[in-house]
């Protein structure tokens, strides 16, 4: 028995085994495979094993790793953690007398790799050759920040102050469920009520959803707002629409992170909506910006959901978007700036809010598109149909927006080689010529084959065809550049960490994009997490992020980029290395944060403007897209309220001559 | 005729051997074996499974009687049973040769074996057939287990010097064995009366159920039937009480002889007694059922391995049995929790100390602004009158107060008229310490009673110390300096120490392994801290070095904590023992053995005279300081206890555990005389303990390491950011 055991400690000890005390055993009968014996022992230099003493040999392994995940166990909850790390094993093995096994240091999980071949599977340790050189070539990494301290009011006499130290009062997806579904509305304290209604009989259900339903018609909450709330929501208007820029920042940060806004909301929303409808008529571009930053902070705000308050900002901001005028002076001010910011908004909230019984994205593309086919429609709204479509995506872009750049462009060519009608109506042609080019150009440079032939262009696409050709031309060629610097920009990061931020200065090219879709992830190549979904998939070496950017040059028009980007990936897990607790974002996926410093020349004078674009996965979006596209208008609505925002919505329609139609 | 007569000569074999091996069961035997006796004329049947056992009876019969050296009867009975020498000598051999006790193998058939079946079967006593249980368990089977008893106890005694000589001797007792097979048979016949009992005892009886099932699947463990136990457990492991299922998942990795050496928990089962509490309706019931039924392998082990304590009254319900039941060895015994317990606190002493004095020397230590309140007599007042629970003053010696301890006390008795009263209606305010950047690393937290100072245990070993007033922390100067000073200075106090060192927090390094307890001593002066390196070490606060390391747990040390009269303290860890330690000795002053499993949390009662210690064994035991004894156990959880509170006023423990539960406790008082099925020990809450949840504040990603009540009522938590 003494040799067993020394053999079953040799095991013990080769890393091989060291994966198996990871995952707890669900059921207790486990045994390890003999396969894995054998190869343990190989791995060890004993060449041939009997299959009975691999038998015996894995029953006992088995029993054994158990005792010391057992005692591992202890570790883990002293430790006050639940999640179990090498050291506790090593402190188990230490009990047992045995030396614990180094160098499993890892934070999060112990990247094993899986193999197969042979008929026989072996999961490995994969150890991989670093060149020196490359060690000491790479920056070091942050070191970690040291252990500190920091007070807060968890409770005052009893109750909880809402400030970003606590999690929010109503959790986003409380409010989500309280929008979509408010027949079944279950507030923290009601969850058990809850449960148990739905455990009633299905017979009764029925008629008890009816009567309950009835009753609970309208859910009641408070509209009250503490005195505390008041300032602040005084405080923070003024701010949004004041003068000193850096105070705005402040507010419109606060709008973003802060948790506690939920019952603020409503008040911001009607802020908001009421502030466009005065400064349309007034034409008071400065102002009109202010109130779409809040709309962004407030969409960017983790803790919010808007659906509820959509019926007054997504008319505020197709209003902004489509508006005939928006400032005093047309010829001079940047108000197609507004119009691609609001596009923007409006693009994200589609892809956020919209579903088969709002459709407001179906309902949107439509109004867009009535206003654009509409012949009277000035340069002006035209540009924002435009661009209210494009920033859908490259799909709405296929199919609503190519097969009109011939009619298009004729009347382009009508203002622009014609008598000279107005100057401004000749500035609003460039800028829908230009807004065209570029939207296009991606896209056909995605879908068309590739000769670029300025002829065919020409037949295809009017008198926008010849200079569409040689952007979509320029468009190639940078996405072979950028193809190229996939090879080149590989950073290796060899310590894994949760926040990566890496900063890198843009490479010039044309066709300024400064949609989301200028980080590119290349489909062979994923960005994970530090921790894997599940322990048994294979992993990729998960030191490596590739990250590829290419920014933004300051080519186009009206916008200047310039040309410095951050980027920021943060993933849901782990342990972040930042200290700041409101920085944490509880998003499930990976968040993509860019943050481009750019200096818009809106309103001539103010100074940086400074937003962040957070791009969310298309896949989800696009599947939505062509969803609502199919679908007929919402008639299967299945709850009244819902219903009623639904009709609420085709009320306040925006007509693009701009002012807002009173609900 | 001549066999019969055999049979009663066993039976008086056997008799002897009852009287010595059983002590209050031997009477039932005795009735038990003599009634089947004169069943035996009118049962001719026999079941055919049943031969092979009794010839293995006979063979073990012979086998005892060689042994002891009756020639005689062995002749005569072998001449009766017309057992051939041979026969029954190659079975014994084989079985010695195992090990196991010298107990012949089932599957043993001679070539005449067969033929002497039939005459050996007229012999034996039948049993009723209606019950499967019964054609096994004749008249012999006494006989033969208590004959393979002895035999074991001789061969494991000589074979088991190796290594552990007392563990083999402990698992020996398993070696008695009967038929594996006949185990499930057993167990599911005694939960067939069980469940037909009435309703008033099956409660009560169905506490057996877990220990005899862990039992009896040790014992198949043990004697090497391996598929036998895997099936036994596989089939009955399923009606224990969920809050056993930790332990069953223990037992069922043991698969093999060999594993039961090194468990110690299972070796806990094993050498304490399960207790059981059971009225004596129910237990004559059982006793009654077992003798009727033969059921003698089920008898042997309560006999053996439960303790049962019987009482005389109603039997209890389940949720009684319930909110007792839970831990590993069951419930304390009665007499265990009989002694008295002095909970009441000791006297305040009375501070004289001018009014003026100790308004400047506030304002010197503490650096408070002073106060010209005219000082109350209340404090003094107040302690006058000795709790006629108190212990004795001096029934522990304790520390002498210093002056500044006194101050102490001033201060705190001014904190506490500005106490905030709290209730329903008026709850506390709670300032939450986060830990940022802490890695999760976060093991311990301590918070001094004034409120002045928070130490962590880290995970890295490390421990730090922060002020969160404004007083920085600083050190002593070195003795170089320190001899410059004047002492004879006023504020000598405050020149003592080097402003040059003043931060907000300090790091001490010494352990080399997490650090798992930590507890600042009452007058600020002093930090223990314990830790995976199995030391305690008493860090200075003054010097922020480690004055020592106390030596004595081997293993982990999971907790420590000062007395509320400093001096002593109390640490407790994996080796199971709690060691009650002074600063100035280098040694522990007691130990407090009895736990079956850690001792996860310690705790000084606010008298200092009592320590209680929580266990993962599911128990908490109150132990005296002064005699070493243990005057309580607590059962009732059903997880580890991870947490344990004395009330203020030292009357009321509280206590949690990985159950999810917080139980209080009144068990100080002896509330416990005869009539104790109405006292489960702790109080017992309506099921709805939702009503009295006054508040739920959710933290964003923290979990809560400590609380602690400030001088005036301000709830101050601390835990680790966890992002």
């Amino acid at each position: 028995i003494s040799n067993h055991e020394v053999f079953i400690y040799a095991i013990l000890r080769s890393p091989s085994i060291h994966e198996f005390p990871e995952r707890r055993p669900k059921q207790c009968t486990v045994v390890l495979p003999t396969e894995s014996m054998k190869a343990m022992a190989e791995s060890i230099g004993v060449g041939q094993l009997q299959e009975e003493s691999c038998a015996a040999l894995s029953e006992e392994v088995s029993y054994r790793i158990k005792e010391i995940a057992q005692d591992a166990l202890k570790f883990m909850h002293h430790g006050k953690r639940r999640k179990l790390t090498t050291s506790d094993i090593d402190h188990a093995l230490k009990l047992k007398n045995v030396e614990p096994l180094y160098g499993f240091q890892s934070q999060e999980f112990i990247p094993f790799r899986f193999a197969s071949g042979g008929g026989r599977e072996l999961h490995f340790y994969e150890e991989k050759e670093v060149d020196l050189s490359d060690i000491i070539n790479t920056p070091l990494p942050r070191v970690p920040l040291d252990v500190s301290l920091k007070a807060h009011w968890l409770s005052i006499e009893g109750v909880q102050p809402a400030i970003p130290e606590n999690p929010p009062p109503a959790p986003k997806e409380q409010q989500k469920a309280e929008s979509t579904e408010p027949l079944k509305v279950v507030k923290p304290g009601q969850e058990e009520e809850g449960s148990i209604q739905k455990g009633q009989g299905a017979i009764s259900a029925e008629a008890k959803g009816k009567k309950e339903g009835l009753m609970r018609m309208k859910p009641r909450s408070t509209h009250e707002l503490s005195v505390e709330q008041q300032l602040y929501y005084k405080e923070i208007t003024e701010a949004c629409v004041g003068s000193c820029e850096a105070k705005r920042a402040e507010a419109l940060q606060s709008i973003a992170t802060d948790p506690g806004l939920y019952q603020m909301l409503p008040r911001f929303s009607t802020f908001i909506s009421e502030g466009v409808r005065v400064n349309v008529v007034q034409n008071n571009l400065a102002l009109l910006i202010y109130l779409m930053r809040m709309v962004k902070a407030l969409m960017d705000n983790p803790t919010l959901y808007l659906e509820k308050y959509l019926h007054e900002l997504i008319p505020a901001v197709v209003t902004c978007i489509v508006s005939k005028q928006l400032c005093l002076r047309p010829d001079v001010d940047n108000h197609w700036a507004l119009r691609d910011f609001a596009a923007r908004l409006m693009a994200q909230s589609c892809k956020t809010f919209s579903t088969t019984t709002n459709n407001i994205q179906s309902r949107i593309t439509k109004t867009f598109t009535k206003s654009w086919l509409d012949e009277k429609t000035q340069w002006t709204t035209r540009y924002g149909c435009i661009a209210g479509l494009s920033e859908l995506g490259p799909d709405v872009i296929k199919t609503l927006i190519l097969p009109r750049l011939t009619v298009e462009g004729a009347r382009i060519k009508a203002v622009s080689e014609g008598p000279v009608v107005s100057n401004i109506d000749k500035i609003g042609a460039d800028h829908v010529q230009s807004l065209l080019l570029k939207h296009c150009a991606s896209v056909i440079a995605k879908t068309r084959p590739l000769p670029d032939n300025m002829e065919q262009y020409r037949a295809d696409y009017g008198y926008l065809g010849p200079t569409l050709c040689s952007h979509v031309v320029k468009a190639r060629a940078q996405a072979a550049l950028q193809a190229q610097q996939v090879n080149r920009t590989t950073l290796t990061i060899t310590q894994p960490r949760p926040t990566l931020t890496v900063s890198q200065s843009g490479i010039g090219g044309s066709g300024g994009s400064r949609s989301p879709s200028i980080i590119k992830v290349p489909s062979s190549l994923t960005l994970m997490s530090t921790r894997p979904g599940t322990p048994t998939q294979p992993s990729p070496p998960a030191t490596k992020y590739i990250v590829m950017a290419t920014s933004a040059g300051a080519s186009s028009t009206q916008q200047v980029l310039d040309g410095s980007l951050v980027i920021t990936l943060s993933s849901s897990s782990g342990s972040s290395v930042t200290s700041t607790v409101a920085s944490a974002t509880s998003t499930l996926q990976p968040l993509v944060k860019l943050e481009s410093r750019a200096a818009s020349g809106l309103g001539g004078s103010r100074p940086l403007q400074k937003y962040i674009v957070v791009s969310l996965p298309t896949s989800a979006s696009s599947s939505l897209e062509s969803k609502s596209g199919m679908l007929p208008p919402s008639s299967s609505s299945t709850s009244p309220i819902s219903l009623e925002a639904g009709m609420k919505m085709d009320h306040t329609g925006c007509v693009p001559n701009g002012t807002l139609l009173p609900i | 005729m001549a066999a019969v007569q055999d049979g009663q000569l066993n039976l008086e074999v056997e008799k002897d051997i009852k009287t010595e091996i059983t002590n209050d069961g031997s009477g039932n035997i005795n009735a038990n074996s003599s009634s089947p006796g004169s069943t035996s004329s009118g049962g001719k049947s026999k079941s055919p499974a049943g031969s092979g056992e009794d010839q293995q009876t006979l063979l073990a019969v012979l086998q005892f009687l060689k042994r002891n050296k009756l020639t005689e009867s062995v002749d005569i009975l072998r001449r009766e049973a017309g057992l051939s020498a041979d026969a029954d000598d190659s079975p014994v051999s084989e079985s010695a040769g195992a090990g196991s006790g010298g107990v012949p193998s089932v599957g043993a058939d001679g070539g005449d074996a067969n033929s002497l079946l039939s005459r050996v079967s007229i012999a034996t006593p039948v049993a009723p057939p209606d019950c499967g249980l019964d054609s096994h368990g004749g008249l012999a089977t006494p006989i033969y287990f208590h004959s393979s008893n002895n035999c074991a106890c001789t061969v494991v005694a000589a074979s088991g010097g190796e290594d552990q000589p007392d563990v083999n001797v402990v698992l020996s007792a398993y070696s008695q064995q009967g038929d594996p097979v006949l185990y499930p048979l057993y167990y599911n016949g005694l939960k067939k009366f069980i469940e037909s009992v009435l309703d008033c005892h099956r409660a009560e009886l169905s506490q057996v159920f877990y220990p005899l099932f862990v039992h009896m699947y040790l014992e198949l463990v043990y004697n090497n039937h391996e598929n036998e136990a895997k099936q036994f457990f596989e089939k009955f492991s399923g009606d224990q009480e969920c809050y056993y299922e930790e332990d069953l998942r223990i037992l069922s990795s043991m698969s093999k002889k060999e594993h039961m050496k090194g468990n110690e928990t299972m070796l806990d089962f094993r050498t304490s007694k399960f207790v059981l509490r059971i009225s004596r309706d129910s237990y004559q019931l059982l006793k009654r059922h077992l003798q009727e039924r033969q059921n003698n392998q089920i008898w042997n082990i309560i006999q053996e391995h439960l303790y049962i304590d019987i009482f005389d009254g109603m039997p209890r319900s389940k949720s009684q049995i319930d909110a007792m039941s839970g831990s590993l060895a069951g419930e304390g015994k009665r007499d265990a929790n009989k002694a008295k317990v002095f909970y009441g606190l000791l006297k305040e002493p009375e501070i004289e100390v001018p009014l003026d004095d100790e308004d400047e020397e506030a304002e010197n230590e503490e650096g408070k602004p002073k106060k010209k309140k005219p000082k109350k007599d209340s404090m003094g007042s107040k302690s006058k009158k000795q709790d006629p629970n108190a212990p004795q003053q001096t029934r522990i010696p304790l520390p002498e107060l210093k002056d500044s301890d006194k101050l102490d006390k001033i201060m705190n008795m001014k904190e506490a008229t500005k106490k905030i009263r709290l209730g329903p209606d008026n709850l506390p305010s709670i300032c939450f310490y986060s830990f940022l950047n802490a890695y999760q690393g976060l093991t311990a937290v301590d918070f001094t009673d004034d409120s002045s100072l928070i130490a962590g245990g880290f995970a890295d070993s490390t421990v730090r110390v922060w002020s969160v007033t404004p007083k920085k922390l600083r050190r002593v100067k070195s003795a170089a300096d320190l001899s410059n000073i004047d002492k004879e200075s006023d504020d000598v106090l405050e020149r003592i120490m080097d402003e040059k060192t003043a931060s907000e927090s300090k790091i001490l390094y010494g352990h080399s392994g997490p650090v798992y307890g930590i507890s600042f001593s009452p007058d600020r002066n002093y930090l223990l801290s314990s830790s995976e390196d199995g030391t305690v070490r008493l860090w200075s606060l003054q010097t922020f070095t480690c004055l020592v390391g106390y030596k004595g747990h081997n293993y982990p040390v999971w907790d420590t904590q000062f007395s509320p009269y400093g001096y002593y303290f109390i640490s407790g860890g994996h080796d199971r023992v709690a060691r009650l330690w002074a600063t100035d000795h280098y040694q522990p002053l007691r130990m407090f053995a009895g736990h079956l499993a850690d001792i996860t949390c310690t705790l000084f009662h606010p008298n200092s005279n009592y320590v209680a210690t929580g266990s993962a064994d599911r128990t908490i035991r109150l132990w005296d300081v002064l005699t070493g004894n243990c005057v309580r156990i607590l059962t009732g959880h059903k997880g580890p206890i991870h947490s344990l509170a004395f009330s203020p006023n030292g009357k009321f423990m509280a206590s949690g555990a990985t159950d999810g539960r917080v139980l209080l406790w009144d068990a100080f008082d002896d509330v416990e005389l005869d009539d104790f099925t109405a006292a489960t020990g702790h109080i017992h809450l309506p099921e709805n303990s939702q009503e009295l949840l006054l508040g739920t504040y959710m933290t964003k990603s923290t979990p809560v390491i400590h609380l602690h009540f400030t001088r005036r009522n301000l709830l101050l938590a601390a835990g680790a950011y966890n992002p």
